[in-house]
């Protein structure tokens, strides 16, 4: 299945801004995390398809899975 | 006395007199500086009725007791009055240097009574203070009033200021300070301009005495460290400053677009995001005094017809001139924030207006011989900027707030506002507390009378559901206390991103000697939100003004991930003035109020 990876601030570095990857059916949130090798403790906020996800979410085809570090602001 | 300076400055501009008065201990340790001393003395001596724009009005200035100390980030005053674009109470926050300045020179702050006979400007020079002409400086712009104040005292000086739209009664029009903070809302700066006040300057040589020098100096350094340490504080503000909130609200979808009326997700927002300004225009970044996050930005546009440097934009200004404009040209953005700066207008409410007149032309209701208005473009952004600080031509119209013109061509309903202030850049269809925050805030349409994003979006300290009602009424008081208290501390509330009510007091504690516990330091916040309250009440507001605009509570989300979802403020706000104590009018107990001392 395919799903789009979209990083932002500090965990573009190296990486990338947005791609889309093949992954096999029962990929979870975790997975990728580990394959980008963003640190657990780094992590902000992941959505999928806008909405809060955890670690254990199973992903689907055509998802967009967002990545943040802990920020800021407003 | 620690951490205070027991004094401030009465200046009356009709008399022309100056005099110094010492405090009441009493008044410190209930409102504690800044916003909440500020508000406590203005609301003692001016009447809630009072016309902004008057004689009889004051603005107050004001520091808090950690303000200029080893405190973390403790730059801040805030500027009390009757707001001139909407008459709430109105308590304007600024960082920099300006009001650590005062506290050197030996003054907690300045309370300006009176209307002058001709423009003039306060030098205080320690002890020595006095009122000088400023005719010369009428109509200048910001920079060339500050240069040209250090000039005539000391280059050393602070100066805090109001540019051309000040002068020009726009109601939306700010204080600056050092070219680039600014006490930004409410129209503080049209009431000094009413008052013929172009700007304060301050030199101080003296320095603040804190209660117990070791345990503060303690308290103080370990609440640097956690800021340090925290990834947001630490490094995440300092990289990308609070613009990196522009992806991460589009993606939440929760990124107002156009005036609030399409689907809160913009499709050009990486282009007027923090990482692009970072990667493309960031020249380095900036804190204010004494401050280890250093969010500011100070940004180049190298070439093109927005050639120009400054400070910011900061992720309220981006917004409001991009996505709600449907405009995704960064460097036209900048170019409007900078101006925004040198002529002293506020961005929220100047994007907010803009948004709402695009929307009416477009719907026909403004006519195009009158204001040819179209979403997307970069230059109209600039000039109409330009036009609204001189008051030319459709500008006139854009200076009276999104109010005032949508009520004028008869549809209020495109005026997103709450209490007649600009709503900032949380659609609160993606997050039910937000909108809460904006309903009961005490100044109108704001964010930080309560952050409810970092929570609800940022998860921090902790993630909450955005969607969900529940626990949300109980979430926003304490965060409107704590809030309440931070801006009278006199310290930067981007600090509780790293730090919380225990470091907080702890500091004040030390500082000021005044030992009491962290809970009655946060009933002090609560003290000084129901004092805003009451004086809202006396001035007329009640609790039909408690609610958002139309679009919010009715128009169903057009798309994104919180497609078809309005506001519940039906189901929170009952629950909420529960929680406060406050009848099922949103009149604060007799109860409540003899718990505070407020009866």
């Amino acid at each position: 299945m395919q799903v789009k990876v979209k990083l932002f601030a500090t965990f573009r570095k190296g990486r990338f801004k947005e791609a889309v990857f093949e992954y096999p059916e029962g990929t979870r949130v975790r997975d990728v995390i580990e394959e980008l090798k963003i640190p657990l403790k780094e992590l902000g906020i992941v959505f999928i398809n806008g909405k809060d996800a955890s670690l254990d979410a199973e992903l689907k085809e055509g998802d967009v899975l967002s990545i943040f570090p802990l920020v800021g602001g407003g | 006395m620690y951490g205070w300076m027991g004094k401030v400055l009465r200046v009356n501009l009709t008399s022309g007199t100056i005099t110094k008065e010492d405090l009441n201990p009493e008044l410190l340790h209930n409102y504690i500086g800044a916003r909440g001393l500020g508000t406590k003395i203005f609301c003692d001596e001016v009447d809630p009725k009072v016309e902004p724009l008057s004689e009889e009005n004051k603005v107050i200035f004001m520091t808090g007791p950690l303000t200029g100390t080893l405190a973390s980030s403790g730059s801040r005053y805030n500027v009390v009055t009757k707001g001139v674009l909407n008459g709430t109470i109105a308590a304007s926050n600024s960082g920099g240097s300006f009001g650590p300045e005062l506290k050197y020179a030996g003054y907690d702050g300045v309370i300006i009574e009176g209307k002058a006979k001709e423009p003039v400007y306060l030098w205080i020079n320690d002890e020595h203070v006095e009122l000088r002409s400023a005719s010369h400086l009428w109509g200048a712009d910001v920079v060339t009033t500050v240069d040209t104040i250090k000039g005539e005292t000391d280059e050393e000086a602070k100066v805090a200021c109001i540019g051309p739209a000040g002068e020009n009664l726009v109601k939306f029009a700010c204080i600056m300070n050092e070219y680039n903070r600014a006490a930004g809302r409410s129209g503080v700066g049209a009431v000094l301009g009413f008052k013929q006040l172009k700007a304060i300057a301050v030199r101080g040589t003296g320095g603040i005495k804190v209660a117990d020098r070791e345990g503060f100096k303690n308290a103080a350094l370990d609440a640097r460290k956690k800021l340090k340490e925290h990834p947001v504080t630490g490094s995440g503000l300092a990289a990308y400053g609070t613009n990196v909130l522009i992806n991460i609200l589009n993606e939440h979808g929760g990124l107002p677009v156009k005036n609030f009326s399409e689907a809160a997700v913009f499709p050009n927002a990486e282009k007027i995001s923090g990482e692009y300004q970072a990667e493309k225009y960031l020249v380095r970044n900036k804190g204010c005094f004494g401050c280890s996050i250093a969010c500011g930005r100070v940004t180049r546009i190298k070439e093109g017809p927005f050639k120009s440097l400054g400070e910011g934009p900061e992720y309220e200004a981006t917004w409001a001139f991009g996505a709600n404009l449907g405009i995704d040209d960064f460097e036209a953005i900048s170019k409007a924030n900078f101006l925004c700066n040198e002529l002293g207008l506020d961005p929220i409410t100047m994007g907010g207006t803009l948004a709402c007149a695009v929307e009416m032309v477009q719907k026909g209701i403004i006519p195009r011989d009158k204001a040819d208005l179209n979403w997307g473009d970069g230059a109209m952004l600039v000039e109409m900027v330009r036009k609204t600080a001189y008051r030319e031509g459709f500008g006139d119209e854009l200076a009276e707030g999104s109010y005032r013109l949508a009520e004028k061509y008869g549809h209020p309903e495109f005026s997103m506002t709450v209490k007649k202030q600009e709503l900032p850049a949380y659609d609160p269809r993606g997050q039910q507390g937000i909108g809460l925050e904006y309903a009961t805030s005490n100044r109108g349409g704001c964010h930080v009378r309560g952050y409810m994003t970092s929570p609800e979006v940022l998860g921090v300290p902790e993630k909450v559901d955005p969607d969900a009602t529940e626990g949300k009424p109980e979430l926003l008081k304490l965060f409107q206390d704590l809030t309440a208290l931070v801006d009278s501390a006199g310290i930067c509330l981007f600090t509780t991103f790293g730090i919380g009510l225990p470091e907080i007091a702890e500091q004040l504690r030390t500082a000021t000697g005044l030992n009491i516990s962290d809970e009655e330091y946060l009933k002090a916040g609560e003290r000084i939100w129901n004092l805003e309250r009451l004086f809202n009440l006396k001035a007329g507001f009640s609790k039909k003004d408690d609610t958002l605009p139309e679009r919010l509570l009715k128009e169903p989300m057009k798309g994104g991930p919180h497609a078809g979802n309005v506001v519940k403020l039906d189901i929170m706000l009952p629950i909420y003035y529960q929680v406060r104590g406050w009848d099922e009018n949103g009149v604060p107990t007799e109860e409540k109020l003899k718990e505070l001392g407020l009866a």
